[in-house]
């Protein structure tokens, strides 16, 4: 009871000293209960399919940080990943036999396979000539399945595979769920030693190796972590829409990712998360202009890149908070001192 | 025999095609380092824009031509000041503002012309046979132009102020200011020029093509490609890329079976394989990396 008791204080503690200080934290642990609670408040299947859909994108938008925002590895063919992702789990399960529970991880360990695969001649090449040939790869594999009609489905995909769960609200939980943790996994790796050399390989590769750090190793671990979040994102898909056809793997999916990510601001994992749980939902409610809907999406996310050019969640973060000049702690902008050091803050 | 003959042609009329739009696309991007993905999205327009002159107002293509190359010209530039030059510091921002552009023209196309497949007329008629294989007027046309506009291109840019001036900011853009050019008004020309050669390869090329508003995905990933392959920045290097993809999707389309589905697959590996043994591309020159 006392150990309870501990815990509870601390947890208490921990709450008011370091969630309660910062605008930024209260919006996260309000995402979270909101999204878990979603269910509770409405059992609109449409609704719940919309936001299902936007969790498997989140994971997706999220993973492209970690490889592109994080490491500076441009990707353009980050739907590769998603494409292989939804391809082997929705092939295991369709010839295997295999439940989505087992489908979605190997599906998973399929894309990490992929990104050694291109991970390895990418290596050499960096900046735009990289972004340009990682377009490549998806379209490449994108023949190959038209080419495959008899094991892939050719241009209809392969349909009639395994439900995620049996009824939509536990769909919707799954997904969210896995979403909740795979994000803040990486924003953990993200956070530790790996993730501050995965940033400074994105400021000066040469300094890196300089300091004795062997960066092609990082930027394949790179490669494949992100490979194994998105391929999660694909297997979710493909079992979700219950079809992993050859949209997966378009060159429009690869820029949807680009633009949610950067329009959510990158080198942050929460960014591009909060970007497709603006942005996806929004093109599903601009439905009632059917033939208006991609056009309005186009000019939305230019007239918003064109005062917020560091993406959306940057620029609302620096307005509500503040660096502290001497110890580079974040505070709420109405605070005078910093809340650590008493600093006078600007 | 015929098979050699349609592979040659055909090849010759992809690779004119893709060496236009990617010396343009390297042309911006070696002087205002912008990756203009919707560069291919301008072709489209000006495809279109040729579509609307000769169906809606029933004049001659040739005034098609011009309609759509000063137009779509004039609309890059436009849309480079509105979009693109605001935003030039922020490398990832340009990039979607870009994409975002290109999305927005085909879904204006679609609006205005929705999505069905449309052609049009041949500026010249007729054709005439080399052993037995049909030539069109036009893809002779489609060829000579493109070589003509290849050695305006390196006249303007070898022999002319403006191209020495095109040249230094590609090289280095801060010395490049201080010897007195103007920056941001080269950019500006370079995106025009850019622009301008997109649209007269939409306009020179649509007549063997059919319309439709999603026709600039293709071209844009084999312009990719090319500018890829060849190195980026090198004229020769895009030159030469553009003429091997080119022959490489002629001889998939051809020779392999399901080849229609496989010719982006088989151009595009190609390319990597080629980057395998060059990092820099055929005509590249490894710099040092900006730090």
């Amino acid at each position: 009871m006392d150990l309870f008791l501990f815990y509870l204080r601390k947890l208490f503690t921990i709450i008011k000293k370091e969630v309660f200080v910062l605008p930024s934290r209260i919006v996260v642990v309000l995402f979270f209960i909101l999204l878990l609670l979603l269910p509770v408040f409405t059992k609109d299947l449409y609704l719940l399919r919309i936001f299902t859909l936007t969790s498997i994108f989140a994971i997706l938008a999220a993973s492209w940080d970690l490889l592109s925002g994080f490491t500076g590895q441009m990707n353009f063919g980050h739907a590769l990943f998603f494409g292989v992702g939804a391809y082997s789990a929705a092939l295991l399960n369709k010839y295997a036999g295999i439940p989505p529970w087992g489908t979605i991880p190997l599906g998973a360990l399929g894309a990490v396979l992929s990104g050694l695969i291109i991970g390895i001649p990418c290596l050499r090449l960096r900046g735009t000539y990289l972004a340009l040939t990682t377009l490549a790869f998806p379209i490449i594999l994108m023949g190959i399945v038209f080419a495959l009609p008899d094991l892939t489905g050719g241009e209809l995909g392969i349909s009639g595979i395994a439900r995620l769960a049996g009824s939509r609200v536990t769909d919707y939980y799954i997904t969210v769920v896995v979403m909740l943790g795979l994000c803040t996994i990486m924003w953990k790796i993200t956070d530790s030693n790996t993730g501050i050399i995965f940033h400074a390989i994105r400021e000066d590769e040469l300094a890196v190796r300089a300091s004795g750090i062997n960066t092609t190793r990082y930027k394949l671990l790179a490669f494949c972590l992100s490979g194994f979040f998105a391929g999660i994102s694909g297997g979710l898909y493909a079992h979700f829409m219950r079809i992993a056809g050859p949209s997966t793997l378009e060159v429009s999916m690869s820029f949807q990712v680009v633009i949610w990510a950067i329009f959510g601001g990158i080198v942050t994992i929460y960014g591009p998360v909060g970007a497709v749980f603006i942005l996806f939902p929004l093109l599903e409610f601009l439905r009632f202009w059917q033939e208006l809907r991609m056009l309005m999406f186009a000019v939305v996310v230019l007239l918003i890149l064109l005062y917020m050019p560091d993406g959306l969640f940057r620029w609302l973060r620096d307005k509500i908070e503040k660096e502290c000049p001497r110890c580079k702690i974040r505070n709420v902008a109405m605070r005078h001192t910093c809340r650590v050091c008493t600093a006078q803050l600007d | 025999m015929d098979l050699v003959l349609n592979i040659i042609i055909s090849g010759l009329i992809s690779g004119s095609v893709f060496a236009l739009l990617a010396i343009g696309f390297s042309l911006i991007f070696g002087v205002a380092r912008i990756v203009n993905i919707a560069h291919t999205a301008f072709y489209m327009v000006a495809a279109y824009c040729i579509y609307f002159v000769t169906h809606k107002m029933g004049s001659h293509p040739i005034w098609g031509m011009v309609a759509a190359i000063v137009l779509v010209t004039l609309l890059g530039i436009i849309c480079y000041k509105l979009f693109i030059n605001p935003i030039r510091e922020h490398e990832g921002a340009v990039l979607i503002a870009t994409i975002a552009l290109a999305m927005a023209f085909q879904e204006i196309m679609v609006l205005k012309f929705t999505g069905t497949f449309l052609s049009v007329p041949s500026l010249v008629k007729g054709y005439f046979a080399i052993l037995g294989v049909k030539v069109f007027y036009q893809q002779l046309l489609t060829f000579c132009v493109v070589l003509l506009v290849m050695a305006g291109l390196w006249i303007l840019l070898m022999k002319t102020k403006l191209g020495l001036a095109i040249r230094s900011t590609a090289q280095d853009r801060e010395v490049a200011n201080l010897m007195g050019i103007n920056e941001a008004r080269v950019a500006m020309l370079t995106m025009g020029i850019s622009v301008g050669l997109a649209a007269l390869t939409g306009a020179v090329v649509v007549p063997l093509t059919v319309l439709e508003p999603h026709m600039w995905l293709h071209p844009l990933i084999m312009m990719m490609a090319v500018v890829v392959l060849g190195g980026l920045g090198s004229l020769k290097g895009s030159f030469l890329g553009a003429y091997i993809l080119g022959f490489a999707e002629a001889l998939v389309v051809f020779l392999a079976p399901m080849g229609a589905f496989l010719k982006g697959s088989v151009a595009l590996s190609i390319m990597i394989l080629v980057l395998l043994i060059r990092p820099e591309g055929l005509f590249g020159v490894s710099f040092e990396e900006e730090r």
